[in-house]
């Protein structure tokens, strides 16, 4: 009896050690999961404080009488005519309005330079499509220069020189006192391509591109990843090739992103003579980047198909192919789809294979096939933060916002998949 | 070795026979067993199933050594023995289910109405069809219960016409006694019923190919009493037209429902006769201690 209270006894004492204990790992834990919290708010607090101004453009409206003697130009049709006008001068005209005693060809110039340097082409497209407008009064709503835009929205913060001059100040205090100067959605950051102006880049070519290259990837990627891990797992032999083969795909998994540009390089450009630049062949880099990730999953999830299944399929007189094809492939499903995904997201984020098989150069146009020349997301941020423009810097931001949402997007698909698919249990 | 599985032991237990304190000098798994040498009647008249020095090699490891067995047409036959005794590895080369393991060999002859098994030209599938199996754990598919019943013959090309399918998963849930049970919800998935409802859907999905034998491999060990006594009663209903064979772990089952019971013990047939003889009067020493419970 005594023996059983003693040994009660110990046992309670070492419960008092053994719960302590339990708190400090369940502590470690909760640090652990703290700090990943910490340091992705602050990732995202930082992108979002610095991009938020990406979506914003700053834009100067203007009652612009569309004179054809101060433009040199009598009809708007002639390509010769357009060529020699001079779009500029209504619009500096008409800010000189705002501001009379301005006259002098110095005045203009600085006047004229609050503009975007896309301000002239805005108004030589709008007579091209409307060509009766010639000699009428438009109210045009104009890009501002990235000096007036930076000044505008960061006046206040000192990370950002303001380049304007005293009195170029003084004239855009007025005009967007007086409403001419005003703020409102970047709309231009989604329907247009890059830009050597701030003001007038988007990225839509950037997107375009990327959904173009991820379209190549996921075709050539998930089937042949599929077919691959369903042979390796249930029909390949257990031999020493069948041993070696895994130990590759699973190093190739760990190979730097980097090597699989210098092969598409060297194979699909240099050996085949695909073009460059193309999302045909970023997106078969990226097929093959992401191959051992999806090959790896899906041979994962094939496993964790329960053995019961198969011998009940077997039992009934099921051939290895119905087995395969009826019951394992469908129930390793979710699991493959979201290994995809989250290969197919890593590959959207890649960047350095990219740039050596030249989708780094700069591309204004929006991409219309697999075989234009494009640019995707993660480069484009790449592009525009290493540009020297203050306006890109706050785009490179948006740009990461804007690749974060894809993602984000991309991970939410695959747990909604996930979810949908494994209800069938 | 032969350390009690807990199952056995509390089943050993209500059996009411005395211990005998007599043998305590003699351990009856000292007892050597003569190979190959089986005791009672292991043949025949009229074989479904003429099995002929069959031996089963896990790699080198031999799990079935030299056992000589026939298995009468529409006979209930019982296979009992402890653990690891081999009797399921046994059960599963009557449908070649071991084929999918790769160290797994099996020597001998096996004939299923003299035709032999393992013949290399011979087809699995088309063997399958013929000798359905039901497992331990229900494992229907996770998909509804007309498709469950409905995948054998799907695959099979058993019907032409929906109407023909219709017939034959009317016919196999009946059969399996599930078709009150089931009939409304047909386009329910099966894993959302009960543990003993899904093992009689197993049993249906195995007689909807209409095979001649089929195997069961300890069917009742994950249900209840209520389920199980369900699932007896559906066996001696099939009996009459099937061919069974049941590996099972209660010798109150295989004394309830099976004609003829046979003992394995390590890899061997240590005896084989008709249930009430196996049960009253063993005549092989290990038999009798299983049986009265001296080790399971």
């Amino acid at each position: 009896m005594t023996d059983q209270r003693s040994q009660a006894e110990i046992v309670r004492n070492s419960l008092k050690r053994r719960y302590r204990k339990e708190r400090r790992f369940r502590l470690y834990g909760l640090l652990a999961i703290s700090i990943a919290l910490a340091s992705l708010f602050t990732l995202f607090a930082d992108i979002i404080n610095k991009g938020h101004t990406g979506f914003i453009k700053t834009t100067i409206t203007l009652d612009v009488t569309l004179d054809s003697g101060m433009m040199y130009l009598d009809d708007p049709t002639d390509e010769d005519q357009r060529s020699m006008a001079d779009f500029m001068a209504p619009i500096i005209a008409s800010l000189q309005e705002h501001f009379p005693t301005a006259d002098s060809a110095s005045d203009r110039r600085a006047l004229g330079s609050l503009l975007g340097t896309y301000a002239a082409s805005e108004v030589r497209d709008l007579l091209i499509d409307n060509p009766d407008l010639l000699n009428t009064t438009q109210t045009i709503e104009l890009p501002a220069h990235d000096r007036v835009s930076v000044y505008v929205k960061h006046a206040d913060n000192p990370r950002y020189t303001i380049k304007l001059s005293e009195q170029q100040q003084r004239w855009v205090d007025e005009l967007v006192e007086k409403g001419v100067i005003d703020t409102s959605f970047n709309d231009v950051l989604f329907s247009r391509g890059d830009s050597r102006e701030p003001a007038n880049a988007g990225v839509l070519g950037a997107i375009v591109g990327s959904l173009l290259t991820m379209l190549v990837t996921l075709i050539i990627s998930f089937p042949v990843g599929i077919a691959a891990a369903v042979y390796l797992e249930e029909f390949a032999p257990q031999n020493k090739i069948t041993d070696f083969i895994e130990v590759n795909i699973n190093n190739l998994a760990a190979v730097p992103s980097i090597i699989f540009g210098l092969l598409g390089l060297a194979v699909f450009i240099g050996l085949f003579g695909m073009p460059r630049s193309v999302p045909v062949v970023g997106g078969l880099v990226l097929a093959l980047m992401t191959l051992p990730t999806i090959i790896i999953s899906s041979r994962a999830a094939i496993k964790s198909v329960p053995p019961s299944i198969r011998e009940a399929a077997e039992g009934v007189g099921a051939s290895k192919m119905q087995v395969v094809l009826h019951h394992v492939i469908p129930l390793a499903m979710p699991g493959m789809l979201t290994g995809s995904i989250i290969g197919m997201a890593q590959a959207l984020g890649e960047t350095a294979p990219l740039l050596l098989i030249g989708m780094v150069a700069f591309i204004v146009d929006i991409p219309d096939g697999f075989f234009s020349s494009a640019t995707v997301l993660p480069v484009q941020i790449y592009l525009w933060a290493s540009s020297s423009e203050q306006g890109f810097v706050e785009l490179a931001s948006a740009g990461i916002m804007v690749l974060l949402t894809f993602m984000m997007s991309m991970n939410a698909l695959a747990i909604w998949l996930r979810k949908r698919l494994e209800r069938r249990w | 070795m032969n350390t009690m599985n807990s199952g056995i032991s509390a089943e050993a237990e209500n059996q009411d026979e005395p211990r005998a304190a007599s043998v305590a000098e003699h351990k009856p798994e000292d007892t050597v067993i003569e190979e190959g040498k089986t005791v009672g009647k292991p043949f025949s008249d009229d074989p479904k199933f003429k099995l002929r020095n069959v031996e089963v090699f896990y790699d080198q490891a031999r799990a079935i050594k030299n056992i000589s067995l026939d298995i009468g047409r529409n006979e209930v036959i019982a296979f009992i023995g402890p653990s690891g005794c081999g009797k399921s590895t046994f059960l599963r080369c009557l449908n070649r289910m071991n084929d999918s393991i790769d160290i797994c060999r099996v020597k001998g002859s096996l004939a299923l109405d003299d035709h032999d098994i393992y013949d290399p030209k011979r087809d699995v599938v088309e063997l399958r069809a013929r000798v359905g199996m039901v497992f331990q754990k229900p494992n229907p598919f996770p998909k509804s219960i007309y498709d469950n019943v409905a995948y054998g013959p799907r695959i099979h090309g058993l019907a032409n016409r929906k109407s023909e399918l219709d017939d034959i998963v009317e016919n196999s849930l009946r059969k399996a006694g599930l078709w009150e049970e089931a009939k409304d919800r047909l386009d329910a998935t099966a894993t959302g019923m009960s543990g003993g409802q899904q093992q009689r859907l197993c049993i249906a999905r195995a007689i909807a190919v209409s095979p001649e034998v089929i195997l069961m491999d300890e069917p009742c060990s994950a249900l209840d009493p209520i389920a199980t006594a369900r699932v007896e009663e559906l066996i001696a209903e099939m009996s009459e037209s099937y061919t069974i064979v049941i590996v099972t772990h209660s010798m109150q089952q295989a004394a309830r429902v099976s004609h003829r019971t046979a003992y394995f013990h390590l890899g061997h047939l240590v005896e084989v006769n008709e249930t009430n003889k196996v049960f009253t009067s063993p005549q092989h020493e290990l038999t009798e201690s299983y049986i009265t419970g001296r080790f399971g």
